[in-house]
């Protein structure tokens, strides 16, 4: 990207070479090129990989602290109230602040506990929490890892987490914990079909299972897949939300049940580690829906003016505001709900768009329909179909409970037992209240 | 390495479970008494076959503070304190109960405006318990506080209310046999006026908000449900009785303080699920406001305070009073034999008695629906217990 050289060439021009200062990993590129020339080629990979790590730890760890007093300020203001506002300018230190409590205060573990599968979840737990950044595109070349099995990476990382939760809850030997635990084995099981055939409708239409290259297809075709895909980003973002145990699929550590699920037995900065690891959990899908179905860094040629990583923070951070924007609103949904909307209405709702994409595909690539034309009609047709699997799937899916309304009527002059019961439901007049219903 | 007694017995469990039949057990989860939707210090101990709840028992004493023995060695008059910390929720309703059954037992006249401004009180005390109500009934089933500080929003301005006219917000310490401690200060009415101004939109949101959601209704509609014959066998009463269909409001079916004079009606639902319950809470808020709006509309001038002797030594005899407190009929049993303080002193605590439905409610449903039935009968542990 020599576009902007005069720009750019802070770094590039005192190397005697041009090198686009806002692409970060060209820094990464500097040093393993510089490395290569007089080393071994497995020291300069090494060395690569050991400056990723710590480039996305640099980057994630002090976001997850502001990210923590976002989300507490925001969640405030949902609820009427101040957040945190003592510690430090607006309350910014307080999670310093709570880090360094949590750091300091004594970590427990019960007398009947799995003393080593105890201890390690919370270590265990950060390593995929890590790894998923690697294969985050922050810019065109700018990647940890730019594998071209990307999606795939992703999703097998992912998938680990839920055996780092059912250790932590089955060694807790604690019910609550064992409770949680079970629940969040069934549900990221469960969950992890609709993810990976939302994805999978991507991939079949772009043609790669690189992300990088998800992102560079959307760019060429100068369209957002949330237009193309939008059940499929629907689809996307509700299981994620479920993987991430965030209300209204938070069931696995649900407060009011069964107090704070697998982490329950979880004190001092053993629990801080599921708590940020949590946290980071939720950046890291926000940037990932904002990388799959929102173009990731590239926003219709602002990405020339703006470094990419700024537009796909800015991404990022609309996706994380809708996660708290759900998370202070809903009520939980019941465990069987939760399996229930999961396996009859998403996986065929996904799968559906799976076909839509294969047959789309096809048109486009065997057919050589021209994509300018042809994208543009396809969303609208998916858009439509969305609309109407959505009120097809809610009509169809929905409990027979619900489907007559909630009436609240009047009693009147009518007080008393049973007999006084019957006249009141017997009266024809309209009820008070009347909601739901079909 | 010997095997501590804890990590033997989870074994022996284990194996047992492993020998018998389909190799499975019912667990014992204990709720409580230290848990996050227990409201208070109670203990539901629930036996679970995966997540469907095969017996639920409860344990309740927690929080015995032996009111009812205590109030045997006090006078009439110091015994009134006691009543704010029975149900420390609806402390203006507790002391009003407790107030009539003293002056039934003493024939004493209440003066006009006591009247009125006792019906004043225990109307704002139930929109401030039913807000209490709604709002962590929406918690236990898994709303993350937004609706319950919503909600606490109008408690507050009660309380302030309870704070300008008394002193107190939640032990108010405020009926007094015959009559009411202090006439209503100066800045009362306008900030009740304002009050009863803002509250209808508060609850338009909150019905925009709550009546039509989605997964409010999956999770509270036909779950704990209980039949009206059920609910007047079990002696149940209040919102969880008027949610199965029965017209049963003792400001209505029993009126004291002059509720007859004002002109409101009874909210009953149909199905008596927990979604019912919410919604009879809710219609009720508004049937409290009205009765608001005609207190003060029609509120009379005059003593606030009968002339009631400090330490009254009534007659020998008994007294039953009772109220509709925003839980249900709470009804004070007094017995004199004379002498300056009761011989017997006994509540009758509606949260208690609606509590004994919930073993009946829950069985067969998922834990789940077991924690967003018991939101829904809206104990208070204090007045389970007292």
């Amino acid at each position: 990207m020599t576009d902007f050289a005069g720009l750019t060439s802070v770094l590039g021009s005192t190397l005697g070479a041009w090198y686009d200062f806002r692409d970060l990993n060209n820094l990464q590129r500097l040093i393993t090129e510089w490395i290569a020339d007089w080393g071994p080629d497995w020291l300069a990979s090494i060395i690569a990989g050991v400056l990723g790590t710590l480039g996305i730890l640099g980057v994630i760890g002090p976001t997850l602290l502001i990210l923590i007093w976002v989300e507490r300020k925001v969640i405030a203001r949902f609820q009427q109230r101040y957040g945190p506002n003592r510690v430090g300018p607006k309350g910014l230190l307080q999670p310093v602040a709570d880090a360094v409590k949590l750091i300091l205060k004594e970590q427990l573990a019960p007398r009947a506990a799995d003393k080593l599968i105890f201890f390690l979840p919370p270590v265990l737990i950060f390593v995929p929490g890590v790894l998923i950044w690697g294969v985050l595109p922050f810019g065109p070349r700018m990647s940890v890892a730019d594998l071209n099995v990307g999606v795939l990476f992703l999703l097998a990382v992912s998938g680990t987490t839920v055996l780092v939760i059912f250790m932590a809850g089955w060694s807790s030997n604690n019910k609550y914990a064992l409770f949680g635990a079970m629940r969040a084995v069934a549900m990221s099981i469960s969950y992890e079909v609709p993810m990976v055939l939302a994805l999978l409708t991507l991939v079949v239409f772009s043609g790669t299972m690189s992300i990088n290259g998800i992102v560079e297809w959307q760019q060429q075709e100068d369209v957002i897949f949330i237009l193309l895909f939008p059940l499929s980003a629907i689809a996307f973002f509700f299981a994620a939300s479920a993987e991430l145990n965030r209300t209204p699929a938070d069931i696995s550590e649900a407060e009011s049940e069964i107090v704070a699920g697998y982490h329950t037995e979880y004190s001092g900065m053993r629990f801080g580690l599921f708590y940020a690891v949590e946290l980071g959990n939720t950046l890291v899908v926000s940037a990932f829906i904002a990388t799959f179905f929102l173009g990731g860094w590239w926003l219709w040629g602002l990405d020339q003016w703006v470094p990419s990583w700024i537009i796909l923070l800015a991404k990022t951070g609309a996706v994380y505001f809708l996660l708290i924007w759900t998370r202070g609103t809903l009520p939980r949904l019941r465990v069987d709900q939760l399996m229930s909307f999961c396996w009859k209405a998403l996986v065929p709702a996904t799968l559906l768009f799976v076909v839509v994409a294969f047959v789309e595909r096809t048109l486009l690539i065997s057919e050589g329909w021209d994509t300018t034309v042809a994208l543009p009609i396809m969303a609208v047709f998916n858009i439509a179909l969305t609309l109407g699997a959505i009120m097809l799937f809610a009509r169809v899916s929905r409990p027979a409970a619900l489907r007559r309304p909630a009436r609240i009527r009047m009693a009147g002059t009518e007080i008393g037992g049973l007999r006084a019961a019957r006249q009141v439901a017997s009266r024809t007049e309209e009820p008070q209240f009347q909601v739901g219903g079909d | 390495m010997t095997m501590s007694d804890d990590t033997r017995l989870a074994m022996q469990g284990t194996i047992e479970a492993l020998t018998s039949g389909d190799g499975s057990e019912p667990v014992v989860v204990n709720l409580g008494p230290q848990h996050p939707s227990t409201h208070g210090v109670f203990r539901l101990k629930v036996t679970l076959d995966g997540e469907i709840v095969q017996d639920a028992e409860m344990r309740i004493g927690y929080l015995h503070r032996s009111m009812e023995k205590l109030a045997e060695e006090r006078t009439y008059t110091q015994n009134i304190p006691f009543t704010d910390r029975i149900d420390y929720l609806a402390a203006m309703s507790n002391n009003l109960a407790y107030c009539l059954a003293a002056e039934e037992l003493l024939g004493v006249e209440v003066p006009p405006r006591a009247n009125a401004i006792r019906v004043m009180f225990a109307e704002l005390q139930r929109v401030a318990s039913h807000a209490m109500a709604n709002g962590t009934f929406i918690n236990d089933c898994g709303a993350w506080h937004t609706p319950l500080f919503h909600m606490f929003r109008d408690r507050e301005r009660v309380l302030d209310m309870f704070e300008m006219t008394c002193g107190a917000r939640l032990t108010t310490n405020y009926m007094r046999i015959g009559g009411v401690a202090f006439d209503l200060p100066d800045e009362l009415l306008p900030t009740l006026e304002q009050f009863l101004a803002d509250m209808p939109e508060n609850i338009a949101n909150y019905e925009a908000l709550l009546l039509e959601n989605e997964i409010l209704h999956a999770r509270a509609r036909g779950i704990g449900v209980i039949s009206p014959e059920m609910a007047i066998n079990s002696s149940l009463s209040g919102p969880v009785l008027r949610a199965t269909g029965v017209p049963w409001d003792l400001r209505k079916a029993n009126p004291y303080c002059g509720y007859e004079d004002y002109e409101f009606d009874v909210p009953v639902g149909e199905q008596g699920d927990c979604f019912d319950r919410f919604l009879v809470r809710m219609a009720e808020v508004k049937e409290s406001l009205k009765i608001l709006r005609q207190v003060v509309d029609t509120l009379p001038d005059g003593p606030w305070l009968a002339d009631v002797p400090l330490h009254a030594r009534p007659d020998p005899g008994e007294s039953y009073a009772r109220v509709e407190s925003p839980r249900g009929e709470l009804g004070f049993y007094l017995v004199s034999d004379g002498g300056p303080a009761p011989y017997r002193f006994h509540c009758r605590p509606p949260s208690l008695i609606n509590l004994t439905a919930l073993k009946e409610m829950s069985i067969g449903g998922t834990l789940a629906d077991a924690i967003v039935t018991l939101g829904s009968i809206d104990i208070v542990v204090g007045e389970i217990d007292r």
